[in-house]
């Protein structure tokens, strides 16, 4: 019995970080300007969303459930407005995975890098749904859904995120 | 009821955020339908983002530019010479085919004035830069770093010299939003270049541009030129768009045709804003300073020293060419066959110029003679190729039907142009070795 293996972390366990406001506000600003400069250059990069990476690392990294909807509403509203498309459905689909994701930080570590890709992976799966669901039914857009496409998306920014939350880590401030 | 917020607290809020960013997308969806303008909310959210993120990209955009500048033009100059020959010798080629592109456009204005067609034209347009995107695969527009301070407007067309881009969506302060042609939300009036066939360009969900409405018992083959149609009223008529890569029948009337578009827009650098559009009949009047084509050849060509003009034969070299074809043409012989040629497709060619004259050698005298002359006969099909020095041929200019209604209209009879030698062009008949319908300035 002794030799068990622990299959979840305690909540004594899990140590909840913070950052200043000037990486609060820097971080996810650049993610944006990133997001927005780079494919106008090299197109494949749309196939990353350093936004939603983002706000993965800050909603599992606070362990806050409301301070992770709120930077996904925040970010995802702002990604609404370099759109052309109504304001809501980045807001919508990004607040759904900052709540989401710091539900999880909460019960689960996601120190380790295979944690991280497939919590990153799954949240992404999350965001595209929610994202096509509300586009579909209150906008009346014409989406697919190419699984393909979607999985191996989420499975780049699975890896993205291995190497984005390693840097970010530098950042972060225990409690 | 307390106890209830109080213990699902953090539930609550996000039931009550995601409640209040459906009803704001509720209340912009029914402000769309109803064609409302946009609500001040929404605009004001993206005025603030895009002033926030626009001059951090344009900083991005001008060091980049640095840098590959520093790189291009200090360090990596490898192949500049070679590369330097070949672009003017495309230049040189470029030349000579924009001359018989004027000629032809000219020729074109002519007939449509006669027609009384009316057009649109583009008269004014502002190069500007994107400067970014909106970053994600659902919505494809641009950025640009020009905006309402520098005169661009909605609904303004982008194009670039391979072929048009999009449209201006939204205009802030410094820089403006532009719907790319490959969005679902943009159409675009297009027109099949061979067969005339018009439908509406719109974008997908995946980034590509088809070709809608076009009836599914139309023939439309893979490189097929889209043009603009200018139905839409945004893009003038004739603009390139792109060239059909496939088609299918559809599931409905109208067949699939997926375009490629001219326009590489996955990357985009630098574009043209058109700014300003006139509506009008197009004038006449034959742009300053342009030069035939024969004139640049004769540039081009070696030129034959100038001899005296006792020692001159009457009616020169060229005189002699098309009746006696075993008389071997010097350069400037072949020159002045070449200039005649070309003026019985050229109704308005201007005078002789020196360029032309300077090549035609002993016939420099000639030239200063007046053109009064009425114009020869147009040479039927089977003219002959022209034997020059170097054992090539040159051909006769083609005469498009076109230019033959037009002289036949009137035009005839009016006093045309000589050939560089001051003497009107000669029908050329007699030589065999026969090939009509090319142009010689190919």
């Amino acid at each position: 019995m002794t030799d068990m293996p622990i299959v979840r972390t305690s909540r004594e366990e899990i140590e909840v970080y913070r950052f200043g406001p000037v990486i609060s506000i820097l971080v996810p600003l650049l993610a944006l300007v990133i997001q927005a400069f780079v494919p106008a250059r090299v197109h494949a990069f749309a196939f990353f969303d350093l936004p939603l990476l983002v706000t993965i690392f800050f909603a599992v990294t606070r362990r806050s459930q409301m301070a992770g909807l709120m930077t996904g509403a925040i970010i995802g509203l702002v990604q609404d407005a370099l759109t052309h498309q109504a304001i809501g459905l980045y807001g919508i689909a990004k607040t759904v995975v900052g709540y989401g994701a710091s539900s999880l930080g909460v019960k689960i570590d996601v120190e380790n890098p295979g944690t991280r890709l497939l919590v990153t992976a799954g949240f992404y799966l999350v965001h595209q749904a929610v994202y096509t669901l509300v586009a579909r039914n209150i906008l009346g857009a014409t989406m697919e859904w190419l699984w393909a496409r979607t999985l191996l998306a989420a499975l780049l920014n699975g890896v993205a995120a291995i190497v984005l939350f390693a840097v970010l880590d530098r950042f972060k401030r225990g409690t | 009821m307390e106890n209830f917020f109080s213990r699902y607290r953090n539930a609550s809020l996000l039931m009550l955020v995601l409640f209040a960013q459906v009803l704001g997308l509720a209340v912009q969806v029914k402000r769309t339908e109803t064609g409302g303008a946009e609500i001040g909310g929404t605009r004001l959210i993206r005025v603030w983002v895009v002033n926030a993120i626009a001059p951090l990209e344009k900083s991005l955009v001008n060091a980049s530019h640095g840098v590959r500048n520093i790189w291009r033009n200090y360090v990596y100059l490898r192949g500049v010479r070679h590369e330097n020959r070949d672009l003017k010798e495309q230049v040189e080629r470029l030349r000579i085919e924009q001359v018989r592109l004027s000629e032809d456009a000219a020729q074109a204005r002519r007939l449509q004035v006669l027609l009384g067609f009316k057009e649109k034209f583009i008269s004014q347009t502002m190069a500007a830069q994107v400067i970014g995107s909106s970053g994600s695969e659902q919505s494809h527009v641009v950025y640009l770093d020009k905006g309402g301070s520098d005169g661009i407007k909605p609904d303004m067309a982008v194009i670039t010299p391979d072929g048009i881009v999009g449209k201006v969506l939204r205009v802030y302060h410094a820089s403006s939003q532009v719907l790319l042609i490959n969005d679902p939300d943009s159409g675009v009036g297009a027109i099949l270049e061979s067969s005339r066939l018009q439908g509406i360009l719109r974008g997908t969900a995946a980034g590509e541009t088809m070709l809608r409405y076009v009836m599914s018992d139309e023939k439309v083959a893979p490189g097929d030129a889209v043009l603009t149609s200018g139905g839409d009223r945004i893009f003038p008529k004739g603009l390139p768009i792109g060239a059909v890569q496939q088609t299918n029948p559809g599931s409905d009337l109208f067949l699939n045709i997926r375009v490629k578009p001219a326009a590489d827009l996955s990357r985009l650098e630098e574009v043209l804003v058109i700014t300003k559009v006139v509506e009008g009949t197009p004038t006449q009047t034959e742009p300053s300073g342009t030069m035939r084509a024969a004139d640049i050849l004769a540039e081009r060509l070696p030129s034959v020293p100038p001899k005296a003009p006792a020692a001159k034969p009457a009616g020169g070299v060229n005189a002699k060419l098309p009746g006696n074809p075993a008389v071997a043409p010097t350069a400037a012989g072949v020159q002045s066959q070449t200039a005649g040629a070309n003026a019985t497709a050229m109704p308005a060619v201007n005078a002789p110029k020196p360029a032309a004259a300077s090549a035609g050698g002993p016939s420099d005298a000639n030239a200063t003679k007046p053109a009064a002359k009425p114009l020869p006969p147009v040479p039927p099909p089977g003219t002959p190729e022209t034997a020059r020095t170097d054992g090539t041929t040159t051909k006769p200019a083609v005469v498009k039907p076109a230019a033959n209604k037009a002289a036949g209209s009137g035009d005839a009879a009016k006093p045309k142009s000589t050939n560089s030698a001051g003497q009107p062009p000669k029908p050329v008949t007699a030589p065999p070795q026969t090939q009509p319908g090319e142009d010689v300035s190919r």
